[in-house]
């Protein structure tokens, strides 16, 4: 594992809409990493890699380089701050957490006395305390998005961290360029943005690629925490090769390509429905005329937490079967 | 030229709810056409007029939706009109309205019980839009069948008025953006080219202003709106209201349907101060407009929505303050003119 570069896609500022930073710092590690680079209307970055074999079929793979995040929408005459979400957010994930805003000013998150406590506590009730001591006071402004906190850990062969969601699968395609040789495909790698809110990046991305096939890589959810839901997918069984999902049914054709990809590079995998929540896949699939599309999965606990957790193996299994389906036609 | 007010009143008072767009069309296409190089309607009826810039450097799409709530005709009950909403309409708010029921616009009122009849129980809760039937006259199903067949729409019979600075009238949403965007192509060329679309049924899903993209192809999307002013006094004291009337343009940095492209907002808040144009944020995470259908289009189109604040939309009558529809022309049309050509470039 290189763990400087995941500290780096991990801790690095992205929320949808807003993904100068990570961009920026993603460009560092791929500039070298194609023939051509670009960033399009909606700031994905793009990588494009030419195949020397004729007539090579257009491959898109993406992964999002946004992060789920809040943004201010109140601040009291104390100088508290209210806030709505950006992406899906869980209340109770968030109490007692901090978060980050773009400027590095640090706030705590927390929940307000409530009278009736036999309900789960909404957003509504939450609050953000950067230590101001009025409104006037409070160096954040209603609109300023922000990120939640949380440092990457590695132990016993897992990796903890904030915005596993989708860093780790910005990790296993920057990983993944600096591996490949020979593309069997022409090769577009798509960092794309606003996953977590629109799907608008990868959305756009594809329109203007109009690639033959497009897979996202991303985290997903896993059966083996107690009393999940049940889901057959666990943490370090493998990549996930996704059959379906909320959004979107796997294209067959891309589903067997990724399988094929795993028995030929003698990597475990594992299949993955999953029931809520969706990828950049549902977006691309529709696409012009169509696109068929599929998803490669990091089994991943506690998605959209601070404290998401991965399996090292898993991930570098992830890394040698998309190299594996790169380079093989 | 047409004063300001005076087209916000025929627009205001127009027949339009989503999917019965003509009149609206008609009204802003005589108003606007002419200051337009190209025109025409495409085949969902949004109303598409490109105004050539001088430098051309970049085309500019700003829209603005004709369409507003309203009822339509679902069934009878002998002589009266069963109806749904088109749009989202609080039914509590219907009973007793005086309606005008199709584009021949004949009388209506939604029927209520004399207060003498009513009992008190009934009178504490809100109807559904089930209980609750148009009386147009009619005194058989087949007269009212004749009247008013299936499916027709069905607005409220607001009438404008205006009183100094301060309008009422009823489909302020979007009415006031149709009346800021006729004034924009009424006016200048601006250095960039710029295309309006007057575009249809946004209030039942936001199906206008997608093809009208798409159609158009624009780099940039302005989106113009009638929206939430909650600003009257409230139970909890220490809340933010979505906008408030008087405060000049609510400029859109996140809604439910998209986020504003950060260059793009910047440029109009550094455009509303140096022009001393006052302007307020929309209370992020509020609501979602069309740029939620724009942005996604094509190679992606960067978007922002631009309000004016009116307070009771969604119900049969609005108020808004000419200050904040004259500020949002002023700072559309600042904007537009000083749109900097490197505005696409993102590191
Ligand atoms: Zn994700
Ligand atoms: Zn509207």
């Amino acid at each position: 594992m290189d763990l400087k570069l995941l500290e780096k896609l991990t801790q690095t500022f992205g929320p949808s809409g807003y993904e100068g930073e990570i961009r920026a710092a993603i460009r560092e590690e791929v500039a070298s990493l194609g023939d051509e680079l670009y960033v399009d209307r909606l700031g994905s970055l793009v990588v494009h890699r030419r195949s020397a074999a004729p007539q090579a079929k257009k491959l898109l793979l993406a992964a999002h380089m946004d992060e789920i995040g809040l943004m201010v929408t109140h601040i009291e005459e104390k100088g508290f701050l209210r806030f709505t979400n950006i992406g899906g957010l869980y209340p109770l994930h968030h109490i007692g957490g901090r978060v980050r805003f773009a400027n590095g000013l640090i706030g705590t998150i927390y929940v307000e006395r409530r009278e009736d406590r036999s309900q789960a506590p909404q957003l509504k009730h939450l609050y953000i305390d950067v230590g101001a001591k009025s409104r006037e006071d409070c160096p954040v402004a209603v609109g300023d998005p922000g990120v939640f906190v949380g440092s990457l850990v590695q132990q016993n062969g897992r990796l903890i961290s904030k915005t596993m969601d989708d860093r780790i699968g910005c990790y296993v395609l920057i990983e993944m360029l600096r591996q490949i040789q020979a593309p069997a495909y022409d090769l577009y790698v798509v960092f794309s943005t606003q996953e977590e809110v629109t799907l608008a990046g990868a959305r756009t991305s594809t329109y203007r690629i109009a690639p033959d096939i497009a897979i996202s890589v991303d985290v997903t959810l896993t059966g083996d925490t107690p009393k999940a839901l049940p889901m057959a997918v666990e943490l370090g069984k493998g990549p996930a090769v996704k059959v379906k999902d909320s959004g979107m049914i796997a294209h067959p054709t891309v589903r067997q390509m990724l399988i094929d990809a795993a028995q030929q590079a003698d990597v475990p995998y594992q299949l993955e429905v999953l029931q809520g929540g969706t990828t950049d896949a549902m977006a691309m699939q529709l696409v012009r005329e169509g696109i068929p599309s599929g998803c490669l999965s990091i089994p991943s606990r506690f998605v959209h937490s601070p404290s998401e957790m991965v399996d090292e193996a898993d991930v570098e299994n992830a890394i040698k079967l998309l190299v594996a389906t790169v380079e093989t036609n | 030229m047409e004063n300001l007010v005076h087209t916000l009143e025929v627009l205001s008072n127009a027949f339009g709810p989503s999917g019965s767009e003509m009149e609206v069309r008609q009204l802003v296409r005589e108003r606007t056409e002419a200051h337009a190089q190209q025109a025409y309607v495409d085949a969902l009826g949004n109303l598409l007029l490109t105004k050539r810039g001088t430098k051309r450097d970049l085309h500019v799409m700003v829209s603005a939706h004709m369409d507003e709530v309203g009822l339509m005709v679902v069934g009878y009950t002998q002589g009266n009109l069963r109806v749904a909403t088109i749009g989202g309409i609080d039914p509590s708010i219907l009973p007793g309205l005086h309606v005008l029921v199709g584009r021949k616009k004949h009388p209506g009122v939604i029927g209520v019980q004399a207060i003498h009849r009513t009992s008190h129980k009934s009178r504490e809760q809100s109807p559904d839009i089930e209980d609750l039937a148009v009386d147009i006259g009619a005194q058989s199903e087949e007269e009212a069948r004749k009247l008013a067949p299936l499916g027709t729409p069905i607005i409220f019979a607001t009438r404008f008025h205006a009183v100094e600075r301060m309008c009422s009238g009823k489909a302020f949403d979007n009415r006031a953006g149709c009346t800021v965007l006729t004034e924009l192509l009424q006016g200048d060329p601006f250095p960039c080219d710029v295309t309006g679309a007057f575009t249809v049924q946004e209030e039942v899903g936001l199906r206008g202003a997608g093809v009208a993209a798409y159609a158009i192809s624009p780099d940039l999307a302005i989106v113009l709106e009638g929206t939430v002013a909650d600003d009257l006094p409230k139970k909890e004291s220490d809340v933010s209201p979505t906008t408030e009337l008087g405060k000049g343009p609510a400029i859109t940095v996140k809604d439910r349907s998209y986020v504003t492209y950060p260059p793009l907002l910047r440029h109009v808040i550094r455009t509303a101060q140096e022009m001393h144009i006052p302007y307020q944020i929309k209370q992020p995470g509020v609501s979602g407009t069309e740029s939620g259908a724009i942005h996604r289009v094509g190679v992606g189109i960067p978007s922002i929505t631009i309000s004016v604040p009116c307070r009771y939309i969604h119900s049969p009558v609005s108020l808004l303050k000419l200050d904040d529809l004259e500020n949002t022309i002023r700072l559309i049309q600042a904007v537009l003119s000083t749109l900097p050509s490197d505005i696409l470039k993102i590191k």
